[in-house]
Formats: C-alpha cells, sequence, structure tokens
C-alpha cells in the first residue's frame, strides 16, 4: 500500500489513508438489497473517477429462507486509481448483513481484513441457521480480522423514528445505513445515490425520506463515532480521455444490437424466452422500441429461435438470446438457419450446467456446444466477448458477420460479463464502423442460392419483393436454384460451401495480437470473461520479469487467420478456462500443439493469484 | 423459379392475377389420389381472388405430407422444421404485418410435436391463416397413429390398437379462443374453396381444419360419412344465422337442451323455431365448441364456419407500440441512448 497522507481541512480527526485500490463485498440475504447496495457503491465510484469492476453473486432462488446459507446473495466492487481489469481476489472488507453472509464469504477475506456486521441479526435463531454453535461476533473466532459489529437494525430504526414508518418498512432501509459507513470509509461522495433516491422514490416521499436519512445516518455515525480509526482514500484513475458510464456486460450487449440495427438501418426483431442471466438483455431491448425494436417473449426457447429466422426471412434483424439450456432446445431451428442461410444471431449468456446446472454462476463450458451441438455438419460463426465494454463491440460485430455472410452467429457471453459492470468510454456514433445490408431487388438472373464470389453468401431476397417469390426450408438445397436435391454429389458439394463460407469469416475479422512479447516460454490463451484475471496474471509475471505473453480470442470460429502462427513462436501454451478444455481441444485438434489447460467450473470467475500459480509451474 | 414474363416486368406478376401465376416449376410429389392436391388446387384458385400482389403471400410449413405444400405455390415459402411452422410465421408477420401469410401444417405436425406453437399463436391472435390438413394417421413416417386418430386404431407402431384418445383440434383452437374456426373436407371442392376465402378474409387468427384423405395409410377416414349417398344425414352445414338443419330431406335439426345438444327430428313435435340458429360472432365459444364436440355416429359431423369474431391482433398491436413510442420518445437517437445514464468526463 502506498504512503499514509491525513487529509488537511477534513473535520475528520481520524487518519485518511491514501491506497490504489479497495476491494469491498457486500452480503445478506436475498431480500437485503445487497445487489443494490453494491451497484450504488458501484455507480459511485465509477462517477468519482475510479476504474472499477464488478462481481455480482446471488442465488437462483429469489427469497430463499431468510437468515439461511442457500439465501446468501453477494455483491463485490473492487475499485481502483489504477487500470484494473477484474473484481479482486480477496476483498478488504466484508459487510455481513447476517451471520450465513459471513459464514458464507469470510473464507474470502484477506487476513486482517474488515469484518463490518450487523450484530442485531446474530440472534441464535439466525445463528443456528447459518451453523454457529456461538456468536462469532462475541467468542474470539474472528480475531483474524478487524470486526466491527454495529447494531445496523436498531440503529437504522432510530434514526428513522420521526418518520413514522412500519417497522418492516424501517428496516428494508438498512442496507443504506450500511451503505452510509462504507461510503464514509472509503471517502465517497453521497450525492449519486441521494440523486438516485430521489429519482427512483419521486412519487413516494416518505420512502424517498427513509433512504436518504438511511444513508447520511450510517455516513454520520461512521463519521462521529470512534468505530474506524482511519478510513481511506482511493484517488481517480488515469482512465484514457473521453465520455464515460458505467455498463454491465448485458447493457452492452444490447446497445451493440441495437447500434447494429442503426448502422445497417433494418430494425431488429429480439425473441426470448426468459432465462437467467440473459432475461436482462430482453428487459432492455423492450425499453427502446422507438429504435423500431420489436421484442417478442415467446412461448418456449424453440418459439423464440424460430421467429427470429421468420423475422430473418422476413428482412429484419433475427436475434434470440438465451444461456445454454436454452440453446440445446434451440438447436434444431440453429440447423436450419444454416441450411437456409438466413442471417440469425443467438446470445447465449453462458452459466454453470449441464442441465439447470449453476442459473445464477458463471461457467466457459457452451464453446463446444456453439461450435458442434447440432445434427449434420452444421457450422456456424462464433464470437465471445471478454469485457463487459467488449460485449457493445461484439454484439455489433456478430450483426455485421451474420448479414454479410448470411449465416447464424453465436455471441458467447457468460454470467459473470452479464452481470459485472466497469466503466465504459462511450465511443462515438460516428467512429461505429459503416456497414450496410444489401437486399437482392433485381428479378434478372436471380437464383436463390447464387453466391457472393467472396463470401460464398446468397442473396436476401426478402418477401413484398416483386419477381424473387422462391421457397427455402430445412431440405437440402440445390446449389445455385435453391431447389430441394437429394443427390450425392450436390450434398456434398454444398456440405463443404457451408463450411467454406464459414471459414472465409476468417478473412473479415482482425488478426489476433500478443499482450507481451511476440515470443518466449509461455503463451497463456483465454477467451471470453477470463480476459481481465489472464491479462492482469500475466502483466504480473511480466513485471516479475518471467517470459510469458498471452492472447485472447474473441473470434472462436473461425479462429484469427494468425493464430497457428503465434502459437507455434511459445515453447509450451497454457489453456485457462472455466471449463474442463474445450478450448484447449479445439487447438490441440486444429494445430497440433501441446496445449496445457487450467480449468476450474467452480461457478466463480479466475482469481489472479490462481492463474499466476498455474503460470508458475510452466515456466 | 417460375418466372411468367410474359406479363408485365421480368418476373413479376401483376394484378389482376390467375391461377396459374401461383403455380410452381416444381413437381408435384404427392402419391396420386391424395386429398392433398384438391386443397392445393383450391387454394391456387382462392389466392388470385384476394387481389393481393403475389410477392406478399409468405407460405409456412413445418414437416409432414403436408408441409411440402409451400413449394408447389409460387410465392414466398418457408418449408421449416417439424411443428415450428407457427414461430416462423410469427416471425414474419409480427415483423411485417403487411405480409399475407399462410401456415400449412398436418395433425401431427400442429397437435403433437407442434402443440405447443399451436396453441400460442392462437391465443395471441396473430392475422395469420392456419390450415391443418386431418389425415388421422402420419404419413410421411409411413403409417402410425396421429393424435387425431381414433381410440383403438391399429397401426404399425400400435398392433394391438391406439390406446390414446384423440384430439379434437377445433376445440383446441376454440378454447383459444380463435377468432376464427372453420372445418371443411377434401372432396367437396366448393365448400373447401368457399371456407379458404371467408378465412383469408377474416383478419386475426384464422384456423381451418380440412379433413383430408390419405389413401395409401388411412384410406376412407371420413368416408362413412362424407360419401355422396350418406353425407346429407350424416354432416351438418353450419350456416350462420340459420337454424342448425339437415339430413337429405332437411328433417333433421339440433337443438340445446340444457347444456347439451341433442338431434331432434323435425314435424315430430318439434320444428324449426325449437333449433338452435348458428351465430358465428358469439362472442362466447361455448357454442362453437359444443358444436365442434358433435360427432358422428350420434351427431352429424359439422362442417363450415364455427367463430368468427373480431379481436385486435398480436401484430397490429406489436407495430402500435412501436409507433407509440415513437410518438412519444422520438425515433430512437443512438448517440442519446449511448449517452444516457450517469456520465462522466475523464479530460
Amino acid at each position: 500500500m502506498p504512503a499514509i497522507t491525513t487529509a488537511k481541512g477534513h473535520k475528520s480527526p481520524r487518519a485518511l489513508v491514501e491506497i490504489e485500490n479497495a476491494t469491498i463485498r457486500f452480503a445478506g440475504d436475498s431480500g437485503d438489497g445487497m445487489q443494490l447496495t453494491g451497484t450504488q457503491f458501484t455507480n459511485t465510484s465509477a462517477i468519482f473517477g475510479n476504474d472499477i469492476s464488478t462481481l455480482p453473486d446471488f442465488p437462483a432462488e429469489i427469497r430463499a429462507p431468510a437468515g439461511s446459507l442457500p439465501g446468501v446473495s453477494g455483491f463485490q466492487i473492487s475499485f481502483s486509481s489504477r487500470d484494473i481489469r477484474t473484481p479482486g481476489d480477496q476483498p478488504n472488507v466484508l459487510v455481513a448483513m447476517n451471520p450465513a453472509a459471513l459464514r458464507v464469504h469470510l473464507s474470502d477475506l484477506e487476513p486482517g481484513g474488515i469484518v463490518i456486521a450487523n450484530s442485531n441479526s446474530f440472534l441464535p435463531l439466525n445463528l443456528k441457521k447459518a451453523g454457529y454453535k456461538s456468536n462469532p461476533l462475541e467468542d474470539g473466532s474472528l480475531s483474524g480480522y478487524r470486526l466491527i459489529a454495529v447494531p445496523l437494525t436498531e440503529l437504522n430504526g432510530k434514526a428513522l423514528q420521526e418518520l413514522n414508518l412500519h417497522r418492516r418498512d424501517a428496516d428494508r432501509c438498512k442496507n443504506f445505513f450500511a451503505l452510509g459507513i462504507t461510503y464514509w470509509l472509503y471517502d465517497r461522495p453521497l450525492e449519486p445515490t441521494l440523486s438516485w433516491i430521489e429519482a427512483k422514490f419521486k412519487m413516494r416521499p416518505q420512502i424517498l425520506a427513509a433512504n436518504t436519512l438511511a444513508l447520511r445516518s450510517g455516513y454520520n455515525y461512521a463519521d462521529t463515532t470512534e468505530l474506524f480509526t482511519t478510513h481511506y482514500r482511493v484517488r481517480t484513475a488515469n482512465l484514457a480521455p473521453g465520455k464515460y458510464r458505467n455498463i454491465t456486460g448485458n447493457e452492452a450487449t444490447a446497445f451493440g444490437f441495437i447500434a447494429a440495427s442503426q448502422k445497417l438501418a433494418r430494425p431488429l426483431f429480439y425473441s426470448s424466452y426468459p432465462i437467467t442471466p440473459a432475461s436482462d438483455i430482453l428487459h432492455e431491448l423492450a425499453r427502446h422500441k422507438n429504435f423500431g425494436i420489436k421484442t417478442f417473449q415467446a412461448e418456449d426457447e424453440i418459439a423464440a429461435v424460430g421467429a427470429a429466422i421468420g423475422a430473418s426471412f422476413a428482412g429484419h434483424l433475427g436475434l434470440t438470446g438465451t444461456s445454454g439450456p436454452g440453446v440445446a432446445l434451440k438447436s434444431e431451428a440453429i440447423g436450419l438457419a444454416v441450411m437456409t442461410e438466413l442471417p440469425l444471431v443467438i446470445a447465449n449468456i453462458q452459466r454453470g450446467g449441464p442441465s439447470t446446472g449453476l442459473p445464477t454462476k458463471t461457467e466457459q463450458a457452451d464453446l463446444l456446444q456453439a461450435l458442434f451441438g447440432r445434427n449434420g455438419e452444421c457450422p456456424v460463426a462464433v464470437l465471445a466477448p471478454s469485457t463487459p465494454s467488449s460485449c457493445f463491440t461484439m454484439a455489433f460485430e456478430a450483426f455485421r458477420l451474420a448479414t454479410r455472410f448470411m449465416t447464424p452467429v453465436f455471441f458467447l457471453s457468460d454470467g459473470y460479463l452479464a452481470n459485472g459492470s466497469e466503466p465504459w468510454k462511450i465511443p462515438s456514433v460516428a467512429d461505429l464502423p459503416d456497414i450496410e445490408v444489401r437486399f437482392r431487388t433485381e428479378a434478372e438472373g436471380f437464383q436463390p442460392y447464387l453466391r457472393d464470389e467472396e463470401t460464398l453468401s446468397r442473396p436476401w431476397a426478402i418477401p413484398g419483393t416483386p419477381g424473387l417469390e422462391h421457397r427455402i426450408g430445412g431440405l437440402e438445397k440445390q446449389n445455385i436454384s435453391g431447389n430441394v436435391s437429394y443427390n450425392p454429389d450436390n450434398h456434398d458439394r454444398m456440405v463443404r460451401l457451408r463450411a467454406e463460407k464459414i471459414a472465409r469469416i476468417a478473412n473479415f475479422i482482425p488478426e489476433v495480437e500478443v499482450f507481451g512479447k511476440p515470443e518466449g516460454k509461455v503463451l497463456v490463451v483465454g477467451w471470453g470473461s477470463t480476459y481481465g484475471a489472464i491479462t492482469s496474471a500475466v502483466e504480473g509475471m511480466q513485471e516479475q520479469g518471467h517470459p510469458v505473453s498471452s492472447l485472447h480470442l474473441q473470434y472462436l470460429n473461425p479462429l484469427p487467420r494468425n493464430l497457428g502462427e503465434v502459437l507455434s513462436r511459445f515453447e509450451k501454451v497454457l489453456v485457462p478456462e472455466l471449463n474442463l478444455g474445450q478450448l484447449s481441444m479445439i487447438l490441440r485438434s486444429r494445430f497440433l500443439v501441446d496445449a496445457v489447460g487450467f480449468n476450474r467450473v467452480r461457478g466463480l470467475p479466475f482469481k489472479i493469484s490462481e492463474l499466476q500459480e498455474a503460470i508458475g509451474e510452466m515456466l | 423459379m417460375s418466372h411468367d414474363g410474359d406479363r408485365g416486368r421480368k418476373g413479376s406478376a401483376v394484378l389482376p392475377l390467375r391461377r396459374r401465376d401461383f403455380v410452381s416449376d416444381q413437381e408435384v410429389r404427392w402419391c396420386p389420389g391424395c386429398g392433398d392436391y384438391s386443397i392445393l388446387a383450391q387454394t391456387q384458385k382462392m389466392l388470385p381472388e384476394l387481389n393481393i400482389p403475389r410477392e406478399n403471400f409468405v407460405f409456412v410449413s413445418g414437416i409432414g405430407c403436408s408441409s411440402r405444400f409451400p413449394y408447389y405455390v409460387n410465392t414466398y415459402g418457408f418449408h421449416g422444421i417439424h411443428g415450428r411452422a407457427p414461430t416462423l410465421a410469427t416471425g414474419v408477420k409480427a415483423s411485417r404485418p403487411e405480409l399475407s401469410v399462410w401456415v400449412i401444417t398436418g395433425d401431427g405436425d400442429a397437435l403433437s410435436i407442434g402443440g405447443n406453437h399451436f396453441m400460442h399463436a392462437v391465443r395471441r391472435n396473430l392475422d395469420i391463416n392456419i390450415i391443418l390438413f386431418n389425415n388421422r394417421i402420419y404419413g410421411l413416417t409411413k403409417g402410425q397413429y396421429s393424435p387425431t386418430s381414433e381410440f383403438g386404431k391399429k397401426t404399425k407402431s400400435t398392433p394391438a390398437g391406439s390406446i390414446d384418445y384423440p384430439i379434437n383440434p377445433l376445440c383446441i383452437a376454440i378454447s383459444n379462443e380463435a377468432t376464427f374456426v372453420a372445418r371443411s373436407i377434401d372432396v367437396d371442392v366448393k365448400h373447401l374453396s368457399s371456407v379458404l376465402t371467408q378465412a383469408a378474409h377474416h383478419k386475426g387468427v384464422s384456423f381451418v381444419e380440412v379433413f383430408q384423405n390419405c389413401n395409401i395409410f388411412n384410406d376412407g377416414a371420413f368416408k362413412h360419412f362424407s360419401e355422396r349417398g350418406v353425407r346429407d344425414d350424416r354432416t351438418i352445414r353450419l350456416e350462420d344465422g340459420q337454424p342448425l338443419v339437415f339430413g337429405r330431406d332437411r328433417d333433421k335439426g339440433i337443438r340445446l337442451n340444457g347444456l347439451k345438444l341433442e338431434v331432434v327430428d323435425l314435424g315430430r313435435g318439434s320444428s324449426e323455431t325449437d333449433l338452435l340458429i348458428h351465430d358465428i360472432h358469439d362472442p362466447e365459444p361455448n357454442l362453437a365448441n359444443l358444436l365442434a364436440r358433435m360427432n358422428y355416429p350420434d351427431f352429424p359431423v359439422p362442417l363450415g364456419v364455427f367463430r368468427s369474431v373480431a379481436k385486435p391482433t398480436y401484430d397490429e398491436l406489436m407495430e402500435a407500440q412501436v409507433q407509440d413510442a415513437i410518438s412519444r420518445s422520438g425515433a430512437g437517437d443512438l448517440e442519446r441512448l449511448l449517452n444516457s445514464g450517469d456520465v462522466w468526463v475523464v479530460n
């Protein structure tokens, strides 16, 4: 930690310590409002000017039994005056609203870290539910940490007494009391949250007053009592100049699709069946109908993809969003879109599998499903964003490629990207790539499967165009004419043409870049949401002088055309993935490299430390 | 591809259209004698009368013998996957409400593998036309029983007889409050043509069940009531505003007795005034459902329009929400969207 400075002129007599970054985790019951509390801390820190990275971690149950271990909901945020890429390996501070939250999250806290606990909830019944035989706030078991036990419920209740609220309503504000304490602890401004409260509860003046009072009281309580001997300041980060906003992966995904629709000048048709963690994309897009977007909540996953394909046939931008189990249901229809060579984007916000798996936890185990999970030889393009911000770029890319190549494109995000957030440098619309849709309108010489020489794509001829009436379908097509054909040679040719069409996308995507020296001992290869942890781990190792580089794939099919050559420049290849080795299987078979996997499937993102350990073993 | 180069612009057909404008260049490959030929012919005859440009028609199908239909009609067509035609049609119609969208399906396609989609397309009142070719058998897979096969039916997959109770497609449509429900039969081309035309003109979902003979795997499935000698006594033509009378001598009728229908002989203490007057515009679906449940031998088999009511359609409501959002917030401004929320500037 950097040198200690005491802020001059601060009314508090206690030390204000300047630190580079901090990580805080809020944990409580599902109904305690921890996600909201974390989001407020995040937005405040982002507006303050820190770099941030977040990790919401919540149960699939909406309200598991109160006080139980499965009902614990957590939100971790790392904020920094430096460029950061992950929500932090170990929190410095744990806010535990009840015993279960403490029990679930304590093991992640750094040794000597701060525990802020709501002592009012450490009652016999709650302790029993959390599996504590004695009260950890009193039995000395937290001696390795700095324990700050605060009677939060009681203090909050007293603070709100004048408002004469029902006790339940008053208690619901205690998360903002806790937030107030952490704002003081990290010297955060109250204004962003105060304005949020004002806007949110405009129509409910009593609730507005209660939340305002709770936040201020928490802050003042920390300021005036001797709870903390020091508090901390994390300076603003040196972000590149520009306009910023905080953005989650799912928001960026929705914005990327809207941007593609605007640039292509074709309306978006988003068709989806609610599923965690993809539903927020549906919610977001449904709010922006004034962009000509139509959102269709279908009766099931199959209907959702079917309607997207129908819309695509009719000339709209057909898009369906889901998670792995939904993709399993959509597979046959995706094959139909491959056969009929229609543009279609399938957004898979991956979660832990198989089957229903871990709905609210992250995983990268649907890569092979995206690549191969259909009957027949059924190639599609596969893209994967690497950060919440890059969800925007890759969503845009998905439609650029889908329309240019008349093909389904997978967009493989995951729960970590979807719900995680970071500051996003807002792009200027003028800087977005110019892309266009060219419908076939000329009847002369029209054939449904006539192919573009460069891309091998067929014409997009939409209903309503005179003279281009034609029929497509799932039966094998005669090349060029598009008539049904069972001819053996034609089938062989069409299978190869469909594969070649996807392979040619490699000429329309960027080459992969190496982070670090272009050759050396170890190359760490990642894809998708592991970018932050891998890059930070490799950067740390490089600073220590180790011969390690990394590269990150956002295009999984086809792979960047220079990938094989880059791999060959390194002695060893390490492939960390949140699965049992799916990309490494592809790399081994495609390039005959001895790729070594580092695999974790714990429903959580990688820690920088565990990656550095794995890299260390390769050196 | 069929291009009628002699008419209007190269490759495009101009109004008024003729039947042959809707005949594609593909060889029809149904078995000789199949009831599908009749439905295809009546459709191709009816389409020009709708006065809709040919390029605005889209025929969508699933899988099965009937689902080859779009290949034979010279319009835009989409031969989909099993049971999913309503989903494709939903995407086409919801995105492009100006198109005339037709779903061609069969008893297995619509009621077995695609039952869910059928139900939801109907209850949403999407402005599409769903024509269900009901032959009460699986033809393309060579003769297994279907969800409309009669109980006890012996087929390759049910050598000891089917133990499935059959589905009544009309009741499914009516219970989901389909706004247009009708039934016809392949052998009565005049009736079929009239029903298809009425379906086409209905705004909202139109569901037409067509009894269709599979002369290979289920020959004569409907002849016990449809043959010339018996059909007047064993079927009843539903006519809007008319009493429910049937019989060769028009001497029998349908009367409502409590919550049940019953057949009465006219002249033996009953007159036409006692009979149920058919009202296709009745907003309540209950009588339509009772009529749909009538079956031979207890009742005559009803043919015609059961129900035709007006209700806003899904596609127009969806379009209206878009237009409403535009008039309220202005057409989407991407720059503004990206810069929404809490924005800060780093210098």
